[in-house]
This record gives structure tokens, sequence and C-alpha cells, in this order.
């Protein structure tokens, strides 16, 4: 871990009267994995929205690699490339093959050619196992497999960091796994990322750090063990047990090493 | 016609109308639709994506065209404005030649009307295509312009086809106004036969009603069905 990818101050975002943010900071290193977890509306999907800026914020700061993207006159779209997205609901572009999903990105936004656009898009799906599924379109496919391919279309702009919006929490829990197992590998290989999701056991394994944000302010933030083995305040021990009863089936979905099982 | 003494069977009726109308139906028919398409896409973009203004634009140009009757609009354009066809500067003067002013002005009318209706049809479809399609353009850094032309654009034009091919039957039966202002389009071939022979009055409004159903019911069908089912594999729209 060296230098710093991502670096938020102080950041606050209200919709109308509604304050979803007040006042949320934090940095993110390289290659370091960040999971961010707590209940709906506590507004975890709306601070990634902040950092790619595709809400900015109302007040505070976002700096990508120390360029603060608040800063007036900022090309946001060039910064945007940089920070990959995954969402919730996937949102593949209903009318490409997957293959022209992961690549259109190199294409239209990196000027990248046609031929090493296909290659690189090729290495991506092969990456996430979804090579021999690139010319189907999205709705062909399972979520698991959709969520594979969103995955894919962030990962071949190689992204200084990668956002993931609750990646499973739209697929049945037979499609989790597959997902999940793919995110895990991109963290072993050094991808920085940050991961609003309630997989616990994803985050046991990967999360470098783990916040808990609730009412728009990060509540308690520390490292998996910490969470998992002394949570401080009562909000985060009710949540965690809740989480336990939903998810709690969701344990064995993760092929973890013995290793990771320990941690 | 006049020096044929024997009426027409009903073989050489359709043949007639073929020959003579069907080009100008379908060149009107075409460019109205194609000008149609221009200006619907064009107004369909400014009141989606543009401002205050435009949008109050478009949708003035909407309601003023769609409360004009096909007619009226064909007798402006094709009889009372078409001085307007040609410009002189100085001595020279360039526009549409004399003879093809009617044509022009009927095209116009068409175009214009299909424009405000078309329109209607591609704001639908642009608001028809999820939300979460440009989100995922613009997180991959593309500018809202890109993300219109490489996603919004493709998408909303293929949940369009099946209103559109409404919209080609509207325009199709409407040339047929054309005949008010002397054009030799379908409608106007067949009542040139009855002129000639009166007794085949009704055979011949008949063999043009089929044939213009025989030209708008098939290919409707064809796209709004094939459409509606290609839209669904591909999980876009409603069904």
């Amino acid at each position: 871990m060296g230098k710093s990818v991502l670096r938020i101050v102080d950041v606050w975002k209200s919709y109308g009267e509604l304050e979803v943010l007040k006042g949320v900071s934090f940095e993110l290193m390289e290659q370091e994995v960040k999971v961010i977890f707590g209940p709906s509306g506590s507004g975890k999907s709306t601070l990634l929205r902040c950092i790619n800026m595709l809400d900015p914020p109302d007040q505070g700061e976002v700096y990508l690699s120390e360029q603060n993207l608040m800063e007036p006159g900022i090309n946001l779209n060039i910064m945007r490339a940089n920070i990959g997205m995954v969402f919730q609901h996937f949102n593949l572009f209903a009318h490409l093959r997957a293959i022209n999903n992961v690549s259109i990105g190199l294409r239209r936004v990196k000027g990248v050619s046609k031929e090493e656009a296909r290659s690189k898009a090729l290495k991506a799906l092969n990456q996430v196992k979804m090579a021999e599924w690139a010319d189907h379109y999205p709705a062909q496919l399972s979520g698991g497999q959709q969520q594979r391919i969103g995955i894919a279309r962030a990962l071949v702009m190689e992204p200084d960091v990668i956002l993931f919006d609750e990646p499973t929490s739209a697929l049945d829990p037979e499609l989790i796994g597959e997902v999940l197992q793919i995110m895990l590998e991109l963290a072993k290989t050094g991808t920085t990322m940050i991961v609003v999701t309630h997989e616990m056991g994803f985050a046991r394994a990967v999360a470098s750090e783990m916040l808990f944000l609730g009412n728009g302010v990060i509540v308690e933030r520390g490292t998996p063990q910490h969470f998992f083995v002394s949570p401080k305040s009562d909000r985060v021990k009710t949540f965690l047990k809740q989480l336990d009863i939903l998810y709690g089936s969701h344990k064995g979905l993760l092929k973890l090493s013995k290793e990771e099982e320990d941690k | 016609m006049n020096s044929i003494p024997k009426p027409p069977n009903l073989a050489e009726i359709g043949f007639y109308i073929f020959v003579k109308g069907l080009p100008r139906t379908l060149i009107l028919t075409v460019l109205g639709l194609l000008g149609g398409f221009v200006i619907g896409l064009s107004l369909a973009i400014m009141r989606v994506y543009g401002g205050k203004e435009l949008n109050w634009l478009a949708s003035g140009y909407e309601k003023l065209f769609r409360g004009i009757p096909i007619l009226v609009l064909i007798f402006l354009f094709a009889i009372y404005l078409t001085n307007l066809y040609e410009i002189c500067i100085g001595d020279t003067c360039f526009g549409i030649e004399p003879q093809y002013r009617p044509l022009f002005g009927v095209f116009l009318a068409l175009a214009l009307r299909s424009g405000a209706y078309q329109s209607q049809i591609f704001r639908g479809a642009l608001l028809s295509v999820n939300p979460g399609q440009e989100e995922a353009a613009r997180a991959l850094g593309m500018s809202r312009f890109q993300a219109l032309r490489t996603i919004l654009l493709p998408q909303a034009l293929r949940l369009a086809v099946p209103s559109w091919s409404n919209e080609y039957a509207v325009v199709i039966k409407d040339s047929s106004f054309a005949l008010t202002v002397g054009i030799v389009e379908m409608t106007n071939a067949a009542l040139q036969i009855s002129s000639n022979f009166v007794e085949l009055w009704a055979v011949s409004i008949g063999v043009v009603a089929i044939i213009y159903f025989l030209l708008t019911y098939p290919i409707t069908r064809l796209f709004g069905e094939r459409q509606t089912k290609k839209l669904k594999e591909l999980g876009m729209g409603g069904g």
C-alpha cells in the first residue's frame, strides 16, 4: 500500500429537505478494499454517486489521485473513466452483445482501435469467466452472468478504483457465489475497490477496512476483526446480528482458503 | 385513356393505378416520413434534453401542427406559399421548378405534420429507456452527448419502430390528399378512370382502397409484431 487513490473530505449531500450525507471523510490507498455497510437509507449508494460525481456533493472535497474533482472546470468525463462502477441492477447496455458492452468504453471514451478494444474486452471477459458468452445479449444471460459482465466492463477501463454498489443484492441466492468469487479474485490481485455490500463473508475475507454508515455519518470503522469480535456501538451489534439471521445461510458461498477462513 | 373505348377490366384498373399513381404516392410517403423523422427526432431531443426555452419551442410546434387539418396544410404549402420556393438574388433565381411546387408543398405539409407526431413517438421512446443505461454510460466516462448517441438513441429508435410503422400508415394514406392540388397519385389515378368510365366509379375506388390496404396492413403488422418480439428478447420496453 503506497499512494492515496481516493480521499474524500467532509462530504455533505442532501436531496431537498432530506440530508443524506452529513460529513463523511475517508481515504483509500492503492490496492485497498473498503467495505461499506449499514441500513438502507443510510447514504451508501449516495456516497458512491458522490465519489464518481454522477451526483456531486453539496459540500466537501473528493480527490482522485490528489486531483480535486470539485474544482470548477475539471473534465469530469475523463475523471469518471478512471473510476469503475458496478451497479446493483447491472445496467448492461441492452442493445449490445456482451463483448460490445465491455469494449464500448474503450472505443468511445478512450479512442482505442476496434481490434485492440475487442482483444482487451475478451481478456476482461476471460477474467470474469464469461468469454464463451461474448456474443450473447444481456437479456439472454442470468443475473450472475450479467453482473460478471458488468464487472468486466468496469475492469477493462483499467480504472484507479472500482466502486461496487450492492453488486449481489439483486441476485438469486444461487447466483451470488459466482459474483463474489470473481470479486474475491480481483481483491486478491490488488484491485483497489470500494464495495457496498452486506455479504459479511466477503468482507471478512478481503476488507482492509469496514465502514458502518448510519444516518449519513460513519458510525464506526475498523478492520473486519474489530467488527466481528468486538464492535463498539449497540447499533452495529444489532445490525450485524440481523445480517447474520438474513445472510447467515450465505456462508460457504465463497470458496475461501483455510487462512482466509481463520481471519 | 380517352381513346380507349372498351372499359378496362379489374387487372387493367389496378395496373393503371400502379403505373400512374404509385410513384407519386411512394415519393410523398417516403420523403414525408423522412422529413418528419428529422424534424421529429430533433424536437424529441429538444423536449427531453433541451432547457425550458427549447422545450417550450418544441411543444409549441407540436401543438400547432397537430391542430391544423392536413388538407389545410396542403392548401397552405402547395398553393398559397408556393412563391417562397424560389429565391432570387438579382437576376439569378434558384429553387423548385414551377411544375414541382405543388408536389414540394405537399411533401412539406406531410413532413411538417408528421414531424409533430414523430416527436411524440421519439420522446416517449427516449423516456422509456431505462435511466440506468444513461447512468452506466456516464459512469464509463461518456459525455451526455456520447451517451445519447451511442446508448440512448440506438435503444430509443428500436423502441420506436412499432409506433413508427403506424406513422407510415398515416402518412401513406394522407398522401392521397395530394389529389386536391392536382398531383396524380393513386387516388387521383383511380378518379381519372372513374371520370372516363362512369360505370366503373365504384370498382376503381374499390381497387385503390384495396391497394392502400395491401400497402399498409402487412407492413405495420410485420414491423409492429416482429419488433415487439425482438424488443422483448432484448429485455427492452414494457413489451
